[in-house]
């Protein structure tokens, strides 16, 4: 495929390695925000052709770890109801709620849909006027716009059967509490690609001054990672703290004005609690009060609660960039993927995960 | 799960700005993209598709980017060898 393949070529990506080790002259750390770009590394043992110099570490860039134990309980609550219809990117079914997954609720009759896009959740309803269709509503700023097109679109359409679980997060109050963490050790940045797509440079930018580290937008594919980590050394190595953009086929400096505006229209910003990591001011997005009514926590009128998770994951530390998955005693043990203790190990794109299928 | 694909626009249909749709080619299999946020896209075009909704028209010259980069990376290499 165009933009794929040639981004996957092996001749790119040991030249880059190259000129990494080249330009490098004392230990860095670096942190790749996404769990996509984590993914990417160890599948293609994109650490292993660094020198010894840079370390990586993961960053908390996996929706699907970071949504907190008591949202899963809710979307299990909402979806064993018999009016209702749960729709949910198929990566939520396996993650474990304080008793049960939503793969369980779904054997045991709750009617949970495996869907790609939130507007095929906007179907479902249209299809099932006498039904509740929930589309539980995770994700970054990439994933932002979509979900409240198809809120905006309900609301247009009088659908009054359409609601969102939401548990959105936001990338850069993250990286802000790493940085301000007392054992951060992150001194460079490669930030994620899509969620820079949609929102642009500008809030990377405040932060590359404040906190003097350079920021380097990044793509997925191996070449794509190489690059933004060569760009992240010369910054390093030449005590830079500058947003660079190595992204730049798909990147624009002010993102995409029309998805930030969707954003803006239905969303606001608000407070949001991280699994494994706590609360973060300003750290997510809930519906606006123009689209209270499409707020599943309030049709459904579920209370809050609280939830306390298992004392043996250390997905918080990992999530941080504070522990490597292998550093923690139960990996690989006590938790897999069939039985994972936290997030990280269910995701694909959880830290704990890529090294467990990769052998790491 | 903030996974994003390019694809080939192969045909676009529908005039409102919300629901405007194209059919997009992933190395062949072909998926409808809703085009609201890149209203910009036609036929030809290759955009960066994520959860069904196209979030950006990729631009062919910077895609050639990094790869003029390592060509230049090349040069002072040959001339080290000299």
């Amino acid at each position: 495929m165009k933009y794929v393949d040639e981004y996957r070529e092996k001749r790119p990506a040991q030249r880059l390695a190259e000129e990494i080790a080249r330009s490098v002259t004392r230990p860095w750390t670096i942190m790749e925000v996404c769990g996509g770009q984590t993914h990417a590394i160890v599948k293609n043992g994109l650490d292993q052709l660094l020198p010894p110099e840079i370390t990586l570490v993961h960053g908390p860039g996996c929706p699907v770890c970071v949504t907190p134990v008591e949202l899963i309980d809710k979307a299990i609550a909402i979806a064993s109801r018999p009016e209702a219809i749960l729709c949910s990117f198929g990566d939520m079914l396996r993650v474990p709620g304080s008793s049960r997954d939503l793969f369980a609720a779904k054997s045991s009759g709750a009617d949970v849909r495996i869907v790609y896009s939130p507007l095929v959740a906007l179907q479902v309803a249209r299809d099932n006027p006498g039904r509740e269709v929930v589309f539980f509503a995770v994700g970054f700023e990439t994933t932002a716009p979509a979900n409240a097109l198809a809120v905006y679109q309900a609301r247009n359409e009088k659908l009054s059967n359409f609601s969102l679980l939401v548990s959105h997060v936001l990338v850069p109050p993250a990286m802000e509490a790493i940085l301000s963490s007392p054992g951060n050790r992150v001194q460079g940045f490669l930030a994620a690609g899509h969620v820079c797509t949609v929102m642009g440079a500008s809030e990377y930018e405040l932060i590359a001054s404040r906190h003097q580290v350079p920021i380097v937008i990044t793509g997925f594919e191996p070449v794509d990672i190489l690059a933004g980590i060569l760009m992240c050394v010369r910054q390093l190595e030449s005590r830079c703290s500058r947003v660079e953009n190595q992204y730049s086929r798909v990147v624009r400096q002010e993102g995409n004005p029309r998805a930030q505006e969707i954003i803006r229209e239905v969303f606001r910003v608000t407070d949001r609690k991280w699994r494994g990591i706590g609360e973060i001011p300003r750290s997510g997005l809930g519906l606006s009060d123009e689209y209270a009514e499409f707020d599943a926590e309030r049709r459904f009128n579920l209370g809050d609660t609280s939830v306390e998770e298992s004392a043996e994951c250390l997905s918080g530390l990992v999530l941080q960039g504070l522990k490597k998955p292998s550093e923690c005693p139960a990996f690989g043990t006590r938790c897999t993927p069939e039985h994972p203790l936290g997030a990280t190990m269910v995701s694909s794109e959880g830290a704990c995960a890529a090294y467990y299928r990769y052998r790491r | 799960m903030c996974l994003a694909v390019p694809g080939r626009v192969e045909s676009i249909r529908g005039e409102d700005p919300l629901t405007r749709a194209a059919k997009v080619s992933f190395g062949g299999a072909l998926k409808e993209v809703n085009l609201a946020f890149v209203p910009e896209a036609e036929v030809g075009d290759y955009v960066l598709v994520h959860v069904g909704c196209a979030l950006a028209r990729i631009d062919p010259e910077e895609a050639e980017r990094i790869f003029q980069l390592l060509e230049d990376l090349e040069e002072p290499a040959t001339e080290d060898h000299a």
